[in-house]
């Protein structure tokens, strides 16, 4: 067993877990804006693509990462005016938004690169491994700062628990919401910007595979609040290592291999347990999900 | 049925297929090419026709799936899941009870996959019922844990020694459904459109009849409707929940049938695309009727079948203008707000 | 120095505000004064930017003003605390307070300036809160003081109260007066809501009367009595004095025993409630609403969860106190709700669908084998029968529900539930947003059910309904039962007085 449990286990914990942190995060302000945000996974997916395209064409991971960025944005920003100013059901926008982005980075690299829905291979020099990395972090703390000690968090929050109240202060209850899911748009767009340029070196078709929806299950794990969603991520990162290094290490009595399998679903499971109230009380933002309504 | 019915989700069809046009006019393809090849293609004999309509099969059973949540009040994101569990509960099925003559084994299949599919969605129903949890994510969670579950079982323990492919073993020869080609002379038996559409067609009409002839489907509706009110008229809420989840994940149990009984004749991961998420657009175009249900279903499926054509023949788009209309659909049937303005000024609406 | 001139409001087919004009002078107690639903609430969130009027105007210590939304009313000065506290459970006294207005930059939320001030405020207007509490911890009684000091922290020259003292106990609006009177020695002025007259006569200077959305008086309070403004509040333009016969009582058909139903923060909302009706007689319960009589009929109606209920409910002898909502209906006890909307229709289904709520799963409304099948024919017949009995416009069973008016929804309710032949009629605000010939309607349909022997219990908050309809005639109040009085001897005072005694 021990060589299971090496240093090696806690970096690669760390690299997997980066990704789910910065979407984890991005969906935080969002829910805690009272919107309801399973697009994470079609946000990573926008911002790895437009990442790897760009830096591949500019040759540059910087302009690619602040690209994947804006992209993510801009992909919210559908999100974000169908719920808030159309008063669409939140899930069923979330769930468009995934579908479209199952299609948009296949069409266009199949218009740009004439490939099948990959990006050309990026050179190494262009990568940027670490830096996604620190930022994830980083982003914790900023995150707790921005949410419990500046007057941005404040009414963010106010405006996810009981948003008449917050209109009644006199506060835009539109506008902030907007602002909470465009910064699930970036901060997301920047963890699937990791997979591409960071991880990788170039973008493969639907390469998320699900990251988005785990990133969610943390958020929840996590109960809403920055540190214990890191801690949720990383524990869903040393999952994900563990199902990669366990294979051929670890033996059952018998000689057989553990199944992977049930290494993997152990996120799903424990977060279904936390919904149910079991570890714990788990209270979402009170108005979350519910489009708000001037009685007007 | 009001003129809105019909009228929102073409308007919203429409709508979308100009949205699309601008993305292949943007990429300098023709738009009016693109267009005719992608619905032009499904309407071939017998390859458009057959192909459509096997596509359509676990559209309509996951649509239908999806409705019946809806009316009560439920969003059923788990048809992926459900639907994974039901194919893999048929293999099983077909697999250990292979001797058994056909008359036996094919209802056999059929009752494993609906009942699979059924147990699947009850739990997160109960979960809701019981503690209030939302079944939005638990019914995604469930979708990873039915994958992974599938998966081990047929790597450990149905898949043939030897064989590469994510597969569990062939069913029995007699855990098969009819073809077309067994019913229409000159119709080649490659074409997969198999009885499992039929069943879907029959499907249909048993969830309009359970809906609105019934006294459960009165109750299930009553209960989506208004809660409070359900609750007056001395209806059970919580068990309205886990009963429409369980009728839900049965119906979304027809996609295995369609895939094993019909057509692979085994389990094979990842068969399905994205049958589930695509069932969500097929509800909601659908307007959650079954009838509606039944053509939504035909649209998409003909355009999932022009997409192979769009790939092959045009330059520069790519099967993926399907996807980007799907969602583009979805996000102007869910965001009908933003037709009612333009509509009343027209005067066609009060 | 606020005024609003010729404010209506319109809400659908509802006239909230009919030509609304209430002037409030400088440094005074204004309380505005009315029954439920006569429009108070609606003209003081005009003015605080919640709703915008359709037509009429405001003016501020003179000056016309536009406002839009309560952003506009804080930076005019105007302050409102609402009937249902708008407070964030989750955060502290503090965060609510300064909400909007937060101390410090952009990048830092200071804290310390914020307890500074709300300590300063606590002291200057004797409003005792721990800055640093979280408010779900707070009693009721705190958690107003947190609403006011939100208004006062935005330095808001006029604050309006909406309902301030319908969840205090006595103390607690002693030491709410007292701060309000601190307030206008220190040249704030304040708008009261209330329906509480023995409050009104304490505390204001000067009220308004409003009734049915039209302002009916306006007076110096030295100048009036309680009687005067009961009189006021609860008259209608048009006498509806219902035909009967004195009732022929029969056996007891529904029995209370020290029944008590606990609500909201485990407080007890009915109290040791015990009363009989019997079988041929109306017993009338009035009262002021909020003060238990919807936990009381949804009780008795099987709507309640157990746990929350001791005492006894029986119906001709059988103990149904455990029994659910379906059984009781088959034991005969129907239920007109209170709101029907919520509680008694599905909106978006026709009225034939509708029609067989509660008997949807029975004979003969199901039909064939099993017992599962709809019968179509039957719930047709059914509807159009109750349609064309209770005059039910526009009479196509097909329509939505949705799409009739207030007074054609009641009349199907009321059709659906007497169709039942029931022993037992629970029914609640019968008549609320019905217009005046469905109401004659109603009423005679009502004691025509008692005249066949149906023990009727009503409840409602129209004093000139209840004392037209009841036979025998209970108050309640606070969750108790206040006292009886006999409907044809008592005057609308004396209930009034009845219904409206405030604390103290």
């Amino acid at each position: 067993m021990n060589e299971l449990f090496t240093i090696e286990l806690f970096w690669s914990s760390v690299r997997l877990s980066t990704p789910l942190l910065l979407a984890a995060l991005g969906g935080l302000f969002s829910e805690r804006s009272g919107v309801v945000n399973i697009a994470l996974e079609g946000l990573m997916l926008a911002g790895a693509f437009t990442a790897a395209a760009v830096t591949w064409a500019a040759g540059n991971p910087w302009i690619g990462l602040a690209a994947a960025a804006l992209a993510g944005m801009l992909v919210a920003l559908i999100h974000a005016v169908a719920c808030i100013r159309y008063k669409a059901d939140q899930v069923v926008t979330g769930t468009a938004i995934n579908i479209l982005m199952l299609g948009i980075p296949g069409f266009l690299s199949g218009a740009l690169f004439l490939s099948s829905g990959s990006t050309p291979q990026i050179a190494r020099e262009h990568l940027i491994p670490w830096t996604p990395i620190v930022l994830a972090f980083l982003a914790v703390p900023i995150t707790q700062y921005v949410l419990f000690h500046t007057p941005f968090g404040l009414r963010l929050r106010a405006v996810g628990e009981n948003p008449e109240a917050a209109d009644a202060a006199g506060i835009n209850v539109a506008t902030m919401r907007y602002a909470g899911v465009l910064l699930s748009g970036i901060l997301s767009g920047v963890g699937g910007a990791y997979l591409s340029i960071g991880q990788a070196s170039l973008f493969t078709r639907n390469m998320t595979s699900g990251r988005g929806f785990i990133a969610l299950a943390a958020l929840i794990f996590g109960k809403w609040r920055p540190v214990q969603t890191m801690a949720a991520c990383l524990f869903f990162g040393l999952t994900e290592a563990l199902t990669i290094q366990m294979q051929g290490v670890v033996k059952l009595p018998s000689g057989d291999d553990i199944p992977v399998q049930f290494i993997q679903i152990v996120p799903y499971v424990l977060t279904i347990v936390v919904l149910a109230g079991f570890i714990g009380h788990s209270r979402a933002p009170r108005a979350l999900g519910v489009p708000y309504r001037k009685e007007n | 049925m009001k003129l809105r019915d019909v009228l929102f989700p073409a308007v919203a069809v429409l709508a979308a297929f100009l949205v699309g046009a601008l993305f292949v006019a943007a990429i300098g393809d023709s738009p009016i090419e693109t267009y005719r090849l992608l619905i032009g293609s499904a309407f071939s004999w017998p390859d458009g026709v057959g192909y459509t309509l096997f596509l359509a099969t676990p559209l309509i059973f996951t649509g239908l799936a999806v409705a019946v949540a809806f009316r009560a009040g439920l969003l059923n994101i788990g048809a992926e899941g459900q639907l994974y569990m039901s194919a893999f509960a048929a293999a099983w099925c077909g697999i250990t009870f292979a001797r058994l003559p056909a008359v036996l084994l094919v209802p056999a299949c059929m009752a494993c996959a609906i009942g699979a599919g059924a147990m699947w969605a009850a739990i997160p129903g109960l979960l809701k019922a019981r503690f209030g949890s939302h079944e939005v994510i638990n019914t995604i969670m469930m979708n990873f844990i039915a994958v992974a579950l599938c998966g081990y079982f047929t790597q450990y323990h149905y898949r043939t020694p030897g064989d590469p492919i994510m597969e569990t073993a062939a069913v029995g020869a007699n855990a098969s459904l009819p073809r077309v080609g067994d019913f229409i002379p000159g119709v080649p038996s490659r074409i997969p459109l198999n009885f499992a559409f039929v069943l879907a067609m029959v499907a249909c009409g048993l969830v309009y009849v359970l809906l609105w002839r019934t006294k459960w489907g009165y109750e299930l509706r009553a209960t989506g409707a208004n809660p409070f009110a359900a609750q007056y008229g001395g209806i059970s809420t919580g068990r309205q929940i886990v009963i429409a989840m369980a009728i839900s994940g049965g119906l979304a149990g027809g996609v295995g049938i369609n895939e094993v009984l019909g057509y692979r004749h085994r389990y094979y991961d990842g068969f399905s695309d994205n049958y589930g998420f695509t069932g969500i657009a097929v509800a909601l175009l659908g307007r959650n009727h079954p009838v509606g249900v039944f053509f939504a279903a035909i649209l998409f499926a003909v355009l999932s079948r022009g997409g192979i054509a769009v790939d092959a023949f045009t330059v520069h788009v790519t099967r993926d203008i399907v996807q980007i209309l799907q969602a583009t659909i979805i996000l102007f049937v869910a965001a009908e707000a933003v037709f009612r303005g333009p509509f009343r000024k027209l005067g066609l609406l009060k | 120095m606020i005024e609003l001139r010729e404010i209506s409001k319109r809400f659908g087919a509802v006239t909230a505000n009919d030509r609304v004009s209430i002037r409030v002078d400088s440094g005074t107690i204004h309380a505005l004064v009315g029954e439920n639903g006569a429009g108070k609430s609606t003209a003081m969130r005009i003015a605080y930017g919640f709703y915008t009027a359709d037509s009429g105007e405001i003016l501020v210590d003179g000056r016309p003003r536009r406002i839009a939304s309560p952003a506009d009313a804080i930076a005019l000065g105007i302050g409102m605390v609402h009937q249902h506290f708008m407070l964030v459970e989750t955060m502290t006294v503090a965060e609510n307070i300064v909400l909007g207005a937060e101390p410090g930059s952009a990048f830092a939320f200071d804290s310390a300036a914020a307890s500074a001030r709300i300590r300063a405020l606590s002291d200057e207007f004797r409003l005792a809160v721990d800055p640093d509490a979280f408010v779900e911890e707070l009693s009721v009684g705190q958690q107003q003081r947190v609403e006011l000091l939100k208004a006062l922290y935005r330095d808001a020259r006029l604050l309006i109260l909406d309902e301030p003292t319908a969840v205090l106990t006595p103390q607690e609006v002693d030491e709410l007066f007292a701060s309000l009177r601190g307030m206008r020695a220190q040249g704030k002025t304040i708008v009261i809501i209330t329906h509480k007259l023995g409050e009104v006569l304490a505390l204001s200077d000067d009220v308004t009367v409003m009734r049915d959305g039209k302002v009916v008086g306006r007076m110096k309070t030295r100048d009036t009595s309680a009687a005067a403004l009961a009189r006021r509040m609860v008259g209608r333009e048009v006498l509806l004095r219902v035909e009967k016969t004195p009732a022929a009582p029969g056996d007891v058909a529904l029995e209370v025993r020290g029944l008590s139903v606990s609500g909201r923060h485990n407080a007890l909302a009915v109290n040791d409630v015990s009363f009989v009706v019997r079988a041929g007689e109306i017993v009338g319960i009035a009262g002021v609403e909020g003060n238990g009589q919807t936990e009381l009929i949804e009780a008795l109606a099987g709507l309640v969860p157990a746990d929350r209920i001791s005492g006894v409910v029986a119906l001709r002898g059988t103990n149904i106190t455990s029994l659910d909502a379906r059984t009781r209906r088959e034991l005969g006890v129907a239920h007109v709700p209170e709101d029907r909307q919520k509680r008694g229709l599905l909106l978006d289904f026709g009225l034939d669908e509708n029609a067989i709520l509660g008997v949807h799963y029975r004979p003969p409304i199901t039909a064939h084998v099993g017992h599962v099948l709809l019968d179509g024919r039957e719930i047709e017949r059914r509807a159009a029968d109750i349609i064309a009995r209770f005059d039910v416009r526009p009479p196509d069973p097909h329509v939505p529900a949705r799409s009739l008016s207030g007074g054609n929804q009641q009349k199907l309710v009321i059709g659906r539930e007497f169709e039942l032949h029931p022993t037992l009629l629970l029914v609640s605000q019968p008549t609320r947003g019905v217009d005046i010939g469905a109401i004659e309607f109603i009423h005679r349909k009502l004691v025509a059910l008692r005249d066949a022997g149906c023990a009727v219990l009503l409840i409602s908050a129209e004093l000139e309904e209840v004392m037209s309809l009841a036979d025998r005639l209970l108050v309640i109040h606070g969750g108790r039962i206040a006292g009886e009085v006999n409907p044809t001897k008592t005057t609308a005072e004396e209930i009034g007085l009845l219904m409206t005694r405030g604390a103290a």
